[in-house]
């Protein structure tokens, strides 16, 4: 077990460094040169000057990437050009929203789909599972934005049952927090459930083949009985694995969510950043979420050692 | 088995070597095709697509200018020569979503077509040779790391702003996922008999490439094209809406929408017509998907958004 987590963590170390190359060489993509971008239309040569030094623009491109990329393992990110504050600490100012909203999703996601594919798979072909199945294809159909709009006029505009849009830090309490993310955590979780519950159909459909759920249908056990106890346990495997391809999605989505709902977490800072063209920034949020993605996987490939005996290694 | 399609990991030898002829796979792909366009809906998903098309084809026909500013009508309500209204610019609401249609019909379509070329390519470098393989994948690996509509908004926010720059930031994050597909299709027909009894006469190099692996690949390309297109129509508004998308003043429904956000909690119909039209239209594609995945590619193809 020790040497599988070890294996699987070593292969995560040179994706992690060809993203880095990816995401250093994104800067070198915009046409004209980025420090007389950044200095502005007034800018004499010798700020231009200043400018080109301070970011090591000046370095031929594989030393400016080793710079970058020493710093980014010291966590050191470099500083956003226009507030001058490190990278780093702008991240870890805005990670509490972005993660109390996809814990949030992410607990929701598996009370909806869970149960809904669960069920859908017990009535296969009946009009539950045609139902639920629909409503699988509708939610991956409709884009979180629209979703999320939709909700608040029904919820926040007509009536003001939350709020229409911002974020009560956890200081607040938790049940202020939750109440703010109410609405945006929905939306993404309606869209995350979708994929999860044709998953978790899928899956289920496969268990009530199976010998050992027949032995349980008769021993007499009742219908809820053999399909949350016995059925879903084999769901496990591929049910996590859609969680980590799923996560990628689900960043996507915190991005656009964070936006429709201004909530001030690392979604709205990558948008920020970009609209503002501060390059630091961006390398800095998209080496992060990448990052995260790499140990989400990291994690799920672990999980099936834990989750299946039969994996090992 | 005759009516039935291609199955690449196919489990008994004596249907392989029945089908050892190598041309034969094509053939149940325009049957299966054709047995999907029966059912009812499907017929109702492409009656809907065909509709869009030609709204978008013959925009000029059926609506009037869509850029053209009338300050003194912002926002009025339906009226006769604004069927749905008009924004904040004064500007037509239905002649702005007919000619949206165009910009996301041309979007899904060029994604989708970008996708397979260099897809495919790779993939079925990636699955035939070793070295080939080892370096694609770990590209691959790395590129489906980085969260796609975070790319395509860096990509699209980097470059130069229009129509092409945007069908090229939402086509490269989608090349990964079709590589893997193709290579893991490469992978099982690699193993079958009748590829080792093609390499024995001398078949070799590209004329085995073409014959007997590409036929194979055809079917499961075809599906993931078709969600990469659903999912192209999504992120190009998802850049509309956030402001790296194609130009403000040209129609596009993720515009549209990025417009209504300040004016959204008075006038909800200016958010609503753009996407109900970009859930339609996305929805039906996605469901053809479904389907086509149902009747050509029994493994299924990893669906994703």
């Amino acid at each position: 077990m020790l040497r599988y987590c070890a294996t699987r963590l070593i292969a995560g170390i040179p994706t992690l460094l060809l993203v880095s190359i990816f995401i250093y060489s994104l800067i070198h993509l915009t046409p004209g040169d980025p420090a007389v971008l950044l200095a502005g239309d007034n800018a004499t040569p010798s700020q231009v000057n200043e400018i080109r030094a301070r970011l090591n623009l000046d370095l031929p491109l594989w030393q400016q990437f080793s710079i970058w990329f020493s710093d980014a393992l010291r966590l050191d990110l470099g500083a956003s050009i226009y507030s001058g504050k490190p990278v780093t600490w702008l991240i870890a100012q805005r990670v509490e929203p972005t993660l109390v909203l996809s814990l949030t999703t992410l607990v929701l996601t598996v009370l909806i789909s869970i149960p809904l594919g669960a069920v859908a798979a017990w009535k296969a072909n009946s009009i539950v599972d045609r139902l639920c199945m629909a409503f699988a294809v509708i939610g991956f159909s409709v884009p979180v934005f629209v979703i999320a709009y939709m909700l608040v006029y029904l919820f926040a505009v007509e009536w003001r049952i939350f709020p229409v849009q911002g974020y009560k830090p956890l200081s607040n309490g938790l049940l202020t927090t939750l109440h703010s993310v109410t609405l945006p955590a929905i939306s993404l979780a309606l869209v995350f459930s979708a994929l999860i519950a044709r998953v978790t159909r899928a899956s289920v459909l496969d268990a009530l083949g199976e010998n050992y759920i027949r032995t349980a249908r008769a021993k007499g056990l009742s219908a809820p009985r053999i399909l949350f106890l016995h059925a879903l346990k084999s769901v496990g495997v591929p049910v996590v694995t859609v969680v980590g391809i799923g996560f990628a999605t689900l960043i996507g989505g915190v991005v656009v969510t964070e936006s429709v709902f201004n909530i001030p977490g690392i979604g709205r800072l990558t948008v920020d950043a970009i609209t503002q063209r501060d390059y630091p920034v961006i390398q800095g949020v998209i080496l992060f979420f990448s990052a995260s993605l790499i140990l989400i996987n990291l994690l799920v490939d672990l999980s099936y050692a834990l989750i299946d005996p039969r994996v090992k290694g | 088995m005759t009516d039935q399609p291609f199955v690449p990991d196919g489990t008994s030898l004596q249907e392989d070597t029945s089908r050892a002829a190598g041309r034969v796979v094509r053939r149940p792909i325009l049957e299966a095709l054709l047995v999907a366009m029966k059912e009812p809906w499907t017929i109702v998903c492409l009656t809907v697509l065909g509709g869009f098309v030609l709204v978008a084809a013959f925009a000029p026909l059926i609506a009037g200018d869509p850029m053209a500013i009338n300050p003194a009508l912002r926002l009025k309500p339906p009226s006769p020569d604004a069927w749905w209204g008009r924004d904040h610019l004064g500007r037509d609401v239905f002649s702005r979503a007919v000619f949206g249609t165009r910009i996301s019909l041309i979007i899904g379509f060029s994604v989708a077509v970008i996708a397979v070329i260099p897809g495919v390519t790779l993939g079925v470098l990636a699955g035939l040779t070793k070295i080939g393989g080892t370096i694609v994948m770990r590209i691959v690996d790395a590129m489906m790391a980085i969260p796609a509509v975070l790319l395509a908004i860096a990509l699209a926010a980097l470059l130069q702003p229009g129509l092409t720059t945007v069908i090229i930031a939402i086509s490269i994050p989608e090349i990964p996922r079709m590589v893997r597909l193709v290579r893991s299709v490469v992978l099982s027909i690699r193993e079958q008999p009748y590829v080792d009894a093609a390499i024995s006469v001398g078949t070799g190099g590209l004329p085995l490439v073409f014959r007997h692996v590409l036929p194979n690949t055809v079917a499961p390309v075809i599906v993931q094209a078709t969600y990469a297109a659903a999912s192209a129509i999504i992120a190009a508004a998802i850049l509309s809406f956030l402001g790296v998308g194609t130009p403000p003043d040209v129609p596009s429904w993720g515009g549209m929408m990025a417009d209504a956000r300040k004016y959204f909690q008075f006038y909800p119909s200016l958010m609503a017509y753009p996407g109900v039209l970009l859930s339609l239209l996305v929805l039906v594609t996605n469901v053809l998907g479904d389907r086509l995945s149902d009747v050509l590619d029994p493994r299924k193809s990893t669906r994703r958004l």
